[in-house]
């Protein structure tokens, strides 16, 4: 039997997506009925009154979240969202009801083994309900109280050997795609990358010292399937520097109907024969392809796109010599309006074997110059944009490059150094006024 | 309820503290198939609507079942979830970027089994559990925040929005019919924890009215100069009233240069600027994130607000749909929605959509505004 009343929300049950409103109840009833005996941490009926108070928000318009409050575990500055219920008398259950940010394996592959083990905790000391995943990432825990807190980070460490993600000014919890787990386009093993780097920074993950947010994502390709290009601080986009690899004989199976263009993805229609002239040729962004009856790609003047790859991608492959780009400064719109990665560094060897140095300079380079230059609650975006893509060039140690705009400058305001200019810039008024009267 | 430690000590919290050693590795979770392929995958294809072929250059081959969730999920859907897993896919199991779950098995008859398994799962209430789907040119899920389940600054409610969305595209979910893969995302205030500025249709909660002041409180609960510092338009600044003849250290708004993006109040809680009747939703369209064919580009507004209308939402519903139909029927093969738009005209794509154009969709936001704006006289009629 439902504690609140939920007349709006149970209009959220019918229609065929998942509801959340029939999984929370499901949830209400599982606790209520408690099966397995547990001795819960939290109140029991916090999934009753979850749902009060979310039908009060669905009649009112209005939320009744109170704002933040600080709670966390020892020595972390991050990795717990406070919240608290505005209206506490109403809804007892979810009066004190923190998120706990829980780091997720890269890709987010799981075993039933390691889903359980979350999932016993967080039915003892929390409400039952999470999200899988977070925006950023991260296993959401949503919901629990403050004593609960330590309990919990005990046995994630303890018995599951998993800490705590980010939240606060440091740097997120990084993520990844899948990578060269599952996908042919992978130009570089984000999944370890993202892993090393995740390790190497722990420090800067758990407390506080920058600015603000700090995002790092990866790509294992251009096709960007964790969006690193529009909302992480620094992106590594996976690339390849050489030539794409042509299997004629397949490209001919493609163009004689054997074989379903973009992998099929386009079957649910009747869009005509594959035309390989209109659907790869004339789309070709850099305009570097050709078929009579072979297929030839002009390698120097790709974008590597993937979109011909992308089309035909058992017979397109992409080149061996792999890396990644670097691209700094994305974020969404608060506070100065969005921001896309802007390309920092073209190319770089993504090489495990020294421990991703090279990429770890530049990182740490990054870090020193804006956690100087920053502005309290100031994105990199917004950093690089006030001082300037040549400051952040010049910071991160990395050579300057004509890829790195779209374009060259607009206007001739150019902000000369003294060691740019014959001479410098000590002048003596004095020998000027020898030449020019007053 | 007696408290059950888990062994932490809180007279002694550095006691066998473990700590700072991240998440476990990625490695001990791969399905057996991906283990011994990883970095050696050679082509994949969409057998059909939410079932992918992996092949290895091995030769080995994997089938992957990708279907819907709702993101907000409980305990109790988690461990239905490790049941199909133990049961279907070897106890392994995927969650994608876009909040589906992926599961691993053999053969593409077993993965048709467990596709129709999965579609028979339902809510007592009628929905599905787990709708295969998600691949190709049509819709996936769309990702999104917390709204009013769980955060404190949103403009309007996430799960809502999305479950009623998602029910009027579902179709489109199920089904590969459109020109393009297109993604919709769900942001509930302008923090975008959700990162809708790159989408192909982006639901945004928006406020309209500027903050309130808490005169009484504000002095002890935030920083002023915090306050003043935080406000991007500089239209805070300190102040002082009186109030029951008590001198109070506040802060004073003007007003007219408020854009309600809510950053005073994620600084200081004593400005709340929510509002059932100022709250409500802007969409924006035309945004992506790949690099194919054309460059990543960010989402545009063209609804400048509908009403929050719990719990289904059927303005901004039946406008994504509007929306999503047009294109569906105008784009060419391949054609992104805001590539589409972009070749058509924006003022094309608004006659279309049949979509009012106002003034609030001429941006008046610092330098990108000038962008957006038109310097050439090739316009349409």
């Amino acid at each position: 039997m439902a504690k609140h009343k939920t007349p709006l929300l149970d209009q959220l049950e019918s229609g065929p997506w998942p509801s959340f409103v029939s999984d929370i109840k499901q949830e209400a009833d599982a606790r209520a009925k408690n099966e397995q005996g547990l001795d819960y941490q939290i109140p029991v009926d916090c999934p009753d009154d979850l749902l009060g108070v979310l039908e009060m928000s669905y009649t009112d318009g209005e939320t009744h979240w109170k704002h933040g409050g600080i709670v966390g575990v020892f020595g972390y500055g991050g990795g717990v969202i406070g919240r608290y219920c505005d209206q506490p008398q109403m809804f007892p259950g979810v009066a004190h009801f923190h998120t706990v940010r829980v780091a997720q394996p890269n890709g987010k592959w799981y075993n039933t083994e390691l889903l359980r083990n979350l999932v016993k905790i967080w039915d003892l000391r929390g409400s039952g309900l999470t999200n899988m995943h977070g925006a950023t990432g991260d296993i959401v825990f949503l919901g629990t109280t403050t004593p609960q807190l330590e309990e919990i980070f005990w046995e994630l460490t303890h018995d599951l050997e998993i800490d705590l993600g980010g939240s606060g000014s440091n740097l997120r919890t990084p993520a990844t795609c899948l990578g060269m787990s599952r996908c042919e386009y992978a130009c570089y093993d984000s999944q370890e990358l993202c892993y090393n780097l995740t390790q190497e920074y722990q420090d800067e993950l758990h407390r506080p010292a920058f600015p603000y947010k700090f995002k790092f994502k990866f790509d294992g390709c251009p096709n960007g399937c964790v969006a690193a290009i529009a909302r992480s601080d620094l992106s590594f986009i996976g690339t390849w520097k050489d030539e794409i690899k042509i299997n004629q004989e397949v490209v001919a199976a493609y163009v004689g109907g054997e074989i379903a263009p973009n992998a099929g993805a386009h079957a649910g229609r009747d869009w005509g024969a594959f035309d390989i002239q209109k659907e790869v040729v004339d789309l070709c962004p850099s305009k570097c392809i050709s078929y009579d009856g072979k297929l030839t790609i002009d390698n120097k003047e790709c974008v590597r796109c993937m979109h011909c790859i992308n089309t035909m991608p058992r017979a397109l492959k992409i080149g061996d010599e792999r890396g990644c780009s670097i691209l700094c400064g994305a974020k969404a719109p608060i506070l100065d309006g969005p921001q896309m990665g802007s390309l920092l560094v073209p190319f770089i060897e993504v090489n495990k074997d020294d421990d991703y140095q090279a990429i770890k300079d530049i990182v740490e380079n990054i870090w020193d110059w804006w956690m100087e230059e920053g502005k309290n609650r100031e994105r990199i975006g917004e950093t690089m944009k006030r001082l300037g893509m040549a400051a952040l060039i010049d910071a991160a140690g990395v050579p300057v490059d004509a890829r790195q705009v779209q374009e060259p400058r607009h206007n001739p305001y150019i902000f000369w150094k003294a060691e740019d200019v014959e001479g410098g810039w000590e002048r003596d008024i004095n020998d000027f006024r020898k030449r020019h009267q007053r | 309820m007696a408290f059950i430690s888990s062994g932490y000590n809180p007279d002694k919290p550095m006691e066998g503290r473990v700590s700072d050693i991240g998440p476990r590795h990625f490695g001990e979770y791969l399905p057996p198939v991906i283990k011994e392929n990883f970095g050696k995958w050679d082509y994949h294809e969409i057998i059909e609507p939410g079932i992918l072929l992996h092949v290895a250059l091995s030769g080995d081959k994997t089938y992957t079942v990708r279907a819907g969730t709702a993101r907000l999920m409980s305990v109790t859907h988690i461990r239905e979830i490790c049941d199909i897993a133990d049961k279907f896919s070897g106890g392994y199991v995927r969650f994608t970027t876009r909040n589906n779950l992926e599961f691993q098995v053999e053969t593409e008859e077993a993965a048709k089994e467990l596709k129709a398994f999965l579609n028979d799962q339902k809510f007592p209430g009628g929905a599905y559990k787990f709708p295969v789907g998600g691949t190709g040119a049509g819709v996936t899920n769309i990702v999104h925040t917390q709204g009013w389940v769980h955060c404190h600054t949103p403009a309007t409610d996430a799960s809502g929005t999305v479950k009623a969305t998602m029910d009027v595209v579902f179709d489109d979910f199920t089904d590969m019919k459109l020109p393009a893969p297109v993604r919709i995302s769900m942001a509930c205030c302008l923090n975008m924890c959700g990162a809708v500025h790159c989408s192909d249709i982006a639901i945004l909660g928006i406020h309209r009215k500027p903050p309130l002041i808490d005169h009484k409180f504000l002095d002890n609960l935030c920083e002023i100069p915090l306050a003043v510092a935080a406000c991007p338009t500089g239209a805070v600044r300190p102040s002082k009233v009186e109030l029951d003849g008590e001198t109070y250290k506040t802060v004073a708004i003007k007003e007219e240069r408020c854009m309600f993006c809510g950053n005073c109040y994620t600084m200081c809680p004593s400005l709340p600027l929510s509002d059932g009747e100022g709250d409500g939703i802007a969409i924006m369209v035309g945004g992506k994130i790949s690099n194919r064919i054309t460059k990543p580009a960010f989402s545009k507004v063209v609804v400048p607000f509908v009403p929050n209308e719990p719990p289904r939402w059927p303005t901004l519903t039946k406008t994504i749909k509007k929306i999503l139909d047009t294109y569906a029927k105008d784009a060419n093969k391949y054609e992104r929605l805001g590539d589409w738009a972009n070749r058509i005209g924006w003022e094309r794509f608004f006659e279309k959509c049949d979509l009012p154009f106002s003034e609030h969709l001429i941006d008046d936001f610092r330098d990108p505004a000038y962008y957006t704006w038109r310097q050439t006289t090739q316009f349409k009629w």
